[in-house]
């Protein structure tokens, strides 16, 4: 079973390093978006300083969005979907072991480069690890959650517009949170509560949203 | 080869189909035992592939069940599932992955154990050889047929094949070697359901055909 979990995680990280462009996308998107804030708002640093978190959490959140419904399209397609299903190992954690190379793709990745944006926004030094944190403990939750949505919505038309419909909301609060950590962080309150949220989010998410979407691709390829 | 293992017997009871509007079958039922062959026969959409689909638990029928060993395998799941190989219409081929690490990771997936050696040589088992380190992309359709069959030679030990349409696409000899692949499992014990448009002759012991009519409403 552990052999299949590694498998399945190692299949999916040599696709991307075999098809980049996807990533690069992801990843190009990210950092579009958070550069040309400053851009457009003005150099005014009190005001960067205070949007900075919002932005980059923003950004993070469309982004790790912008990848979710390839997470199971391609194996859908061309019937890899199907197999996993009828393998050995339940599909619950398969889809698990799926999840977390997707967010090593496409989450850990924004997680890297969050502190190099968030110095166009002159974000204190002290806040990058708070900044950090709150990421690398959100974007797994946002990947998790997407899951759902992307099994939910496997195979049909559409599926791009009714997805962002179905996820945003189960978003806003790991978005109002995670943001809130470094504001909270900043206004000298520290971020402590708000990243054992997340903490807490990202345990509860990952013990329960693989299941609940292995239960709706069971649903989605019938 | 090992022996495969006295398989319990897959029963299907009393069986409805419903796709959209139309009834595909309904009152079927069969059942197989190790070392029996059955084909499923009938025109193009007459179910074929959804009875198949059914039969492995990836399709919910609308009435009756389908039985392993006496227990439903919409209940008994993964214990089912690790007992049988399915080769569905979709060859599960990654385009960006080789002939060879496609077939270890179907393998893996399928929860059979194939080390680099066994993968080469089920590859070149099915004339696959100088093929194993191609992407799958530059393959043809026929040559990717064969690398989705070529789990078959590796899948002696587990007990119950179902395979959908597994001669489409592939050349005189590949059938053969398909046709010799099938008859070797039934001959150890194994069960296999198939279906297809193919005059084929496996040699079996038991052989049995369901066709299904296609014009039932």
């Amino acid at each position: 079973m552990i052999a299949a979990l590694r498998c399945v995680i190692f299949r999916d990280l040599l696709l991307a390093a075999r098809r980049n462009s996807d990533v690069l996308t992801v990843m190009l998107f990210f950092v579009i978006v958070v550069s040309l804030f400053p851009l457009g708002i003005g150099p005014e640093p009190k005001l960067l300083r205070t949007v900075a978190p919002g932005v980059l959490w923003v950004a993070a959140l469309l982004a790790s969005m912008l990848a979710l419904n390839r997470m199971f399209a391609a194996d859908h397609a061309d019937g890899t979907l199907e197999q996993m299903m009828l393998g050995a190992t339940p599909l619950g954690l398969v889809v698990a072991a799926k999840v977390f190379a997707h967010w090593l793709v496409t989450g850990l990745p924004l997680v890297l480069i969050s502190p190099v944006l968030a110095i166009q926004f002159d974000l204190p030094r002290e806040l990058f690890g708070v900044l950090v944190l709150s990421l690398a403990l959100g974007t797994p939750v946002l990947s998790l959650i997407g899951a759902i949505g992307a099994a939910l919505t496997l195979g049909l038309r559409g599926a791009g517009a009714l997805l962002s419909l179905l996820v945003l909301p189960l978003y806003v609060p790991v978005l109002i949170i995670g943001a809130g950590a470094a504001d909270a962080a900043a206004s000298g309150l520290g971020g402590n509560a708000q990243l054992l949220l997340l903490g807490a989010m990202l345990i509860f998410a990952g013990a329960f949203a693989p299941w609940a979407a292995a239960a709706a691709l069971r649903i989605s390829v019938e | 080869m090992e022996k495969t293992p006295g398989i319990p017997s897959l029963e299907a009871v009393d069986l409805r189909c419903v796709r959209g509007e139309r009834t595909l079958f309904e009152g079927l039922s069969f059942a197989l035992k190790g070392g029996e062959l059955l084909r499923i026969g009938g025109p193009n959409g007459s179910g074929k592939t959804s009875l198949l689909r059914i039969a492995c638990g990836l399709l919910e029928p609308d009435r009756g069940e389908v039985r392993w060993g006496g227990e439903s395998v919409r209940r008994l799941k993964e214990e089912f599932w690790a007992r049988l190989l399915y080769l569905g219409h979709a060859n599960a081929l990654k385009d960006d992955l080789t002939a060879a690490e496609n077939l270890q990771v179907a393998c893996t997936l399928a929860g059979l154990v194939a080390d680099g050696g066994k993968v080469g040589e089920a590859l070149r088992s099915l004339g696959l050889a100088g093929c194993e380190n191609l992407p799958a992309r530059v393959l043809s359709q026929g040559q990717r047929r064969r690398v989705a069959l070529a789990r078959l030679a590796l899948g002696g030990g587990t007990p119950l094949w179902v395979l959908d349409e597994p001669f489409t696409a592939l050349d005189a000899a590949a059938i053969e070697c398909v046709q010799d692949l099938i008859g070797g499992h039934v001959s150890r014990g194994g069960g296999v359901i198939y279906t297809t448009h193919y005059e084929a002759s496996i040699g079996a012991a038991v052989s049995r055909r369901i066709d299904l009519a296609g014009s039932a409403t």
